[in-house]
Order: structure tokens, then sequence, then C-alpha cells
């Protein structure tokens, strides 16, 4: 562990305040993180990505020109091996499912706490996924069962199972890892391979398209 | 258009503001897309290289095929009992001629022949076919075709007016030879007309004079439907602007009365901390409510009534935001389903805010967490801090908030509470309070 490559990162965001002061906190709080470059639009941010090739790209969901989802379209197919991780104070579920779709590994809040920052980046960073509660609670809305949600066409993708189905809520309940593992009696590992695939099952799952869950909260 | 104010410099009010920022042009380039552009890309008859309307080539550019085929298309269908003219008529009423600012394109005098040739041959078609099938007789084809074409040509020309009157001028305005034109072809529309009655004058008088009005009210029609037609375009195209420039005086001045109003007090307060983030959290919940708010912006205006009525996800939201304020916390809530509140869930909701207003006093910790799951048979609350905890047994007996705000409040509605807490532990009150049944 001694020998940790440094986590090379990439900032994405339209505001140039905001990149500074990520930037500064980044740069202050942690030695394991470089931020090796920022860009303030969509072209901007596709051109560096593929110049710079970061490790990680902290990515704003709302730019002009079509956003973060946008910037995930044009370079994601190119350079699989860059992670992206959403930040945005956008509380509308159909933004932070849709850069999730996009193929972003995590999203986070932007009034997340700058340690906490560090956390996520590190861990998309080794290829885990990371869930605010809030982004755990869009997805548990997403796959509920209620009267008017889409039909499950692929029960593989379109339904959790009851072990991610706890893990999700004690994700929302604003639990750490650590603390999920202890409570549910398994491994931290196993956590994070339950918290992988609901994202490959959020990405994948067609029942987003299908119900109207994002718009407007179904009532039960 | 309002921009993000740069000069307060606390990272959260900056996120918010620009968020807003954004936001706001979403909604008017959301506004302006609804108006404008569909999803689907849309028909436009061609402005330049056409021969009548510019049917026949907006079709085929709109179905990426070459213009002769359409044409073609259209000439042939005429001969099935006019079926062509009919559909060209229709398209030319109901697509829109694409903007002026297309840029022209070239033809050559070839295809323009080409064109007009297609063109006479579809209407000799379209009466020789009609005529042998024996479906109308001479007169009445002969009639009607020279009306037709006394149409085309004021509607042709009412094309080329529109695009003059982009430029400042009224009707027409195109100078002498195009008020000869509309004149001519108004004349060849009365001419069909008249020929049509002159066929038909066997007709006792009665009959005659109404065949007469009635077909003076048709050629009128025919004529004007070019000027009718813009009048109803321009009368949405206003209304479109006008609800524009209400939807962008409304979000004016919403955030004149928050938005501003905040960082006006936060550049006052900006040498106390605590205050800045109380007002800071406090306006970012207002906006987030108003922009994403089940009854937020967009979704219908209903102010929230207190805690009581609405909906649960939305009363706990009011309720953390009340703990926010009033202690200087952060509370991070999420709700998953959603439903209306009753009597009991309100107990839970109260319920819950005392649990979120112990943890912001006693817990020593800057974040609680609200979690609510709304299940068909029962709603679940979790309230949790990670701060110091307690033991249960040595809270003193004069204390009442948990065994009165909170046990009390939900036992009494039939719920049930689990307290799981230890000293350094952290403290997560669970509540749970079946749904009273609904009778649908």
């Amino acid at each position: 562990m001694s020998e940790k490559r440094l986590v090379r990162v990439f900032l994405v965001d339209d505001h140039s305040m905001f990149r500074a002061g990520v930037r500064a906190e980044l740069d202050t709080l942690t030695d394991d993180i470089e931020v090796v470059g920022e860009a303030g639009t969509v072209g901007e941010a596709v051109a560096g990505i593929g110049h710079l090739r970061p490790d990680v790209v902290l990515l704003d969901v709302h730019m002009p020109d079509g956003g973060g989802a946008e910037v995930l379209r044009q370079s994601r197919k190119a350079y699989p091996e860059v992670v992206f991780l959403a930040l945005s104070v956008s509380d509308a579920a159909e933004d932070v499912i849709a850069v999730i779709r996009a193929g972003a590994r995590g999203y986070v809040t932007k009034t997340i706490s700058s340690q906490e920052l560090v956390t996520a980046v590190l861990r998309v960073s080794e290829g885990d996924a990371v869930f605010s509660p809030r982004l755990a609670g869009f997805v548990l809305d997403a796959f509920a069962d209620r009267p008017g949600a889409a039909p499950i066409s692929d029960p593989e993708l379109d339904l959790l199972t009851p072990r991610e189905r706890d893990v999700l809520r004690l994700l929302a309940r604003g639990y750490a890892y650590k603390e999920i593992a202890s409570e549910l009696f398994i491994s931290v590992k196993t956590v994070e391979t339950h918290v992988s695939s609901v994202l490959r099952k959020t990405q994948l799952s067609n029942r987003y398209e299908l119900s109207r869950w994002a718009s407007d909260r179904r009532l039960v | 258009m309002w921009r993000p104010a740069a000069r307060v410099s606390i990272l959260d009010v900056t996120a918010v503001l620009r968020e807003q920022g954004a936001d706001i042009e979403r909604t008017v380039a959301g506004i302006e897309r609804a108006a404008a552009a569909p999803e689907h890309p849309k028909v436009y008859r061609r402005r330049s290289g056409r021969a009548m309307a510019g049917v026949a080539g907006g079709l085929a550019d709109h179905l990426g095929i070459p213009v002769l085929y359409t044409r073609v298309a259209f000439t042939l269908l005429a001969a099935l009992g006019g079926a062509g003219v009919v559909a060209y008529g229709l398209l030319w009423i109901f697509v829109p001629q694409v903007s002026s600012d297309e840029p022209a394109r070239e033809i050559t005098g070839k295809e323009r022949q080409q064109a007009f040739g297609l063109v006479a041959l579809g209407l000799g078609l379209a009466i020789g076919a009609g005529t042998l099938a024996g479906t109308v007789n001479g007169w009445v084809a002969g009639s009607t075709s020279v009306a037709l074409v006394g149409a085309a040509l004021v509607w042709r020309e009412a094309d080329q007016g529109q695009r003059r009157r982009v430029r400042g001028a009224v009707l027409g305005g195109g100078g002498r030879s195009a008020i000869i034109r509309v004149l001519s072809g108004a004349a060849l529309v009365a001419a069909g007309i008249i020929i049509f009655l002159i066929s038909s004058i066997g007709l006792d008088q009665v009959q005659f004079a109404l065949l007469a009005v009635v077909a003076a009210l048709v050629g009128v029609a025919v004529i004007t439907v070019p000027w009718w037609l813009r009048l109803v375009r321009d009368l949405g195209d206003e209304r479109r602007a006008r609800i524009r420039t209400e939807e962008r005086a409304e979000i004016a001045a919403h955030l004149h009365d928050s938005v501003l109003q905040t960082l006006a007090l936060i550049q006052k307060q900006a040498d106390a901390p605590r205050e800045v983030l109380r007002l800071a959290r406090g306006q970012e919940r207002q906006l987030r409510s108003w922009l994403y708010g089940p009854s937020g912006y967009g979704r219908g205006a209903a102010d929230g009534a207190g805690l009581a009525g609405g909906l649960l996800a939305e009363a706990l939201a009011r309720a953390a935001g009340e703990v926010e304020d009033t202690f200087a916390i952060k509370v991070q809530h999420v709700a998953v389903g959603d439903c209306e509140l009753d009597e009991r869930l309100f107990a839970v909701v109260m319920a819950a805010r005392e649990a979120m207003v112990n943890a912001a006093k006693h817990a020593g910790v800057a974040e609680v967490s609200v979690y609510a799951e709304v299940e068909p048979e029962k709603v679940t609350v979790f309230v949790r801090d990670r701060g110091k905890g307690f033991d249960p047994e040595a809270v003193p007996d004069d204390r009442h908030g948990l065994a009165d705000s909170i046990r009390g409040r939900i036992e009494r509605n039939g719920g049930e509470i689990t307290l799981r807490t230890a000293p350094g532990d952290g403290t997560e009150v669970q509540l749970h309070m079946p749904r009273a049944k609904v009778t649908t």
C-alpha cells in the first residue's frame, strides 16, 4: 500500500470558481490525488480527457451543450479506462440517473465534505461504485414494484435481489460501507460487489425508460 | 439574463447560484424548444429551387431522396382521381415554409423545365382521368382546374409575401407585379366558378342562386386560405412570446425575492461563518423545493401549509429544514416512495422531527441522516447520527423528549419504535407505522 500510485484527476465544471475551490481542497487535503487538468466546456473536456488520459474525471452534471452526460457519450467509448464521478447540486432524479446511465461510476452532491470527496475519488479510481444516500434512494425508487411501474422484461436486470435492496437501504440511511458490512454480517468486499451490481443494473435495465418515476414520484 | 454573482466566495452559495443559473437557461431553452422544434425533424417546404410551393422539394429533403421522385409520385397520384393534387394542396396548407435564413439552392434550367412539365402533366392526368372515368364531367373538371390554377397563383404570391413581411412590408408588398399576380389569380378562381355556374344554368332560379352563393363563398375561402393561416400562426407566435416573457418575469421576481436577498444578507454577515452557512442552507433548500419539489416550480403552484397536509416526503423535508435552520446542522434526508399524510403519518413526521432535534442537540455531530420508506402496508423512518450515543437506561426520568414526543406519539397511533444506541456508537431511531387501509 505504501507504493500507492497517484490518482490523476481531471475537473469538468463550467464555473472556474468551483474548479478552483475543488482543486485547492484536493491539493491541501491529500497527497494521493493530483489534479492534472480542468475544463469548462464539453468540447474542452473531451479534448482534455483524450489528451491527458486521467484516472478519474470529476464531472459536473449541468453544463451548456448537453452537460456531463454529453461528455460521457463522447469520451467513454474512446477511453474506457477513464472513470467518471458525477458531482452536482442537482436533486432531480432524472438528472442523476441520466449521468449514471451514461456511464458514471457514482454520484455525489457538491455539498459533500472535502474528506468524503477524497474518499469517493479514491474509491471510484479503484473501480468501485459510489452511491450517495440520495442516489441510493433514487435507485430504490426506480426499482420499486408499484402500480404503474414499468413491466419486468428481464428479471436478471430489472429486479434487485433482497440483499442488494438491503445494502441500498442502508446506504440511503447514511451508513458507510464498513457499517453496512457489520450490520449485514458480510465483508466490505461483498458490499462493494453488491453496489457494483446495482450500478450495472441501473445502467442496463430498461425500467427507467419505461417508467415515469423520475418526473412524478408515484404514490404507494 | 441573470448571471451568477461571482463576488461571494462561499463554495456552497456559488454552487447553489450556478445551479440556479443553469436552470433558468434550461427552463427557457426548454420553453423555446417546445415552442420551436419538436424532437423529430420537421418537414419544411422549400423556399428556393421550387416549381410551385416547394412541397415536393421539402418532402424529398425530409425523406432524403431526389426531388424528381417525389414530383413523379405526386404526378402519378394526380391521375388517381386527383389524389395527388389534393395531397399537394393539403401539404401546401399545413407544412410551413423553411425559414428565410436557409441558403438558397441553385437549380438548373433543365430541372426547372422538368418540374413545370410534371406539374402540367399532373394536372392533365388528373383532369383526363377524371373525365374518362366519368366521375366528373368536362365542365366541372375544366372549371375546377381553372379555379385551382388561380388559387395556386394567389397562394404562391402569399408565400412570397410572407418573406417580404419579414422585411417590414405588410400584405404582399411586392410591388405592382405582385398585385397583378394576385388579381389574376383571383380572376382565374372567379372564372372557374363562373364556368362551373354556366354549366348548371339548366337549374331553376332558386337553386342557381344558392349554388352561386355557395360557389362564391368557396372561392373567397380558397383565395384567403393563406391569410387565415398566417393569422392563426401569428396568434400562436404571439401567445408563445407572451408566455415566455411571463415565465422570465416570474423567475426574475422569485430570484429577486429569495436569492438576491439572501446574498445581500450573506455579504453583510461575511464574518459570521455559522450564520452564513445557515443562510446558505436555508436558501438552498428553498430553491430546491421551488425547482424540484412536488409542488414546486413548473408543477403548479401550491404553497406548503405548515407541516400538516400534503405528502409525506415533503413534510419530512420541511421538518428536516426546520431542524437545519434551528440548530445549524446538516440533515441529509432521503425518501423512497411517497403518500398522502394522514393523522398517523403526521405523528410519524412529528416524532421523526423530535428525533432529529434530539440528535442535533445531544449527539454533537454536524450531520444527521433521515431515511423514509413508504411501502404499501407500512411506513418506516430512520433517524440516525454518528454522535455520542447514550445509555437508554441512564436517561433521567425528567427528560421527556424520547419518552413522550417520540415513543408516546408513535405507540398511541399503533406504531412501533426501535432504538439502537450505545455510548460512543451513535444513535438510530427507527419508527414503524402501519398504513391505514386505502379504500379505492
